[in-house]
């Protein structure tokens, strides 16, 4: 088990977080993941495996200030 | 009132540094409050000047069209309250070297408008520096629905956050949510340096 935005979501082995997101049917063309507290730079989303019992936050960012 | 508190609370905020990365209709109207309640130093950068329609959010005044936004900004912040310094810098932040402005303050602001940017500041000061609280802002377009914007924190990352909001491009930008944005930035940023009000 994971904990995705504090909900809790079937570990699925080798899963990357470009996989996790198209899962989570997150379609934010623009997120920040952070994988137990420790944020993971975008371009390393295709490659960065989730463990089992991570707790992983995705913000969605949206344009306006 | 509690005199003790209130000198404690002055005190700490008079040694207390805040960095603002963009000074639109988050920044100037954060950057503004945070210079009402006596913080010590205020660092501001933007490339931008003053337009005519930047007016209907932002904290400028028609005869600082064409200023610069941080000698503006800097301007006003003066007239409210001299006591605060402010150090400013004219520049647009690139990525990779977005972070140098930043290194010495207690608490980083972002409010950026473009999410790409946004995205790409926060990832680089977490990444650079993991002990600086960072507060940021998603979700900023549109009117009402005040009751949807919430706080998310995950480690040192505080957002202000309407997960539902549309983007900018496809919505309005108005003082009313945009300030209430920009000050839940300011007032997350107190915060953090003052501790929970208890």
């Amino acid at each position: 088990m994971i904990e995705v935005n504090s909900r809790k979501v079937e570990w699925v082995e080798n899963e990357t977080i470009v996989q996790l997101l198209k899962r989570m049917k997150y379609t934010f063309p623009l997120v920040v993941v952070k994988i137990n507290a420790k944020v993971v730079p975008r371009k390393d989303f295709s490659k960065t495996i989730i463990p089992d019992d991570s707790k992983v936050a995705v913000i969605h960012m949206i344009s306006g200030g | 009132m509690n005199k003790q508190k209130i000198e404690k609370i002055k005190e700490k905020l008079r040694n207390s540094s805040i960095g603002i990365a963009g000074l639109g209709g988050l920044g100037s109207n954060a950057a503004v409050t945070l210079a009402r309640t006596g913080l010590g130093r205020l660092v501001l950068v933007d490339y931008d000047v003053v337009e005519k329609s930047n007016l209907n959010r932002q904290y400028y005044f028609l005869d600082q069209v064409g200023m610069k936004k941080t000698d503006a900004l800097k301007e006003n912040i003066t007239r409210i309250n001299p006591d605060v310094i402010v150090e400013t810098h004219d520049l647009k932040l690139i990525k990779g070297a977005m972070d140098g402005f930043f290194k010495d303050v207690d608490v980083v602001i972002e409010a950026l408008d473009n999410a790409e940017i946004k995205t790409a500041f926060i990832e680089e000061i977490m990444l650079k520096h993991p002990d600086k609280p960072i507060v940021g802002a998603s979700g900023v377009a549109g009117y009402g629905h005040s009751d949807r914007v919430q706080t998310i924190k995950s480690g040192n990352l505080y957002m202000c956050y309407d997960e539902h909001a549309r983007s900018s491009d496809d919505d309005v930008l108005m003082a009313p949510r945009v300030c209430l944005m920009a000050n839940w930035e300011a007032n997350l940023a107190i915060e953090i340096l003052l501790g929970e009000d208890k």
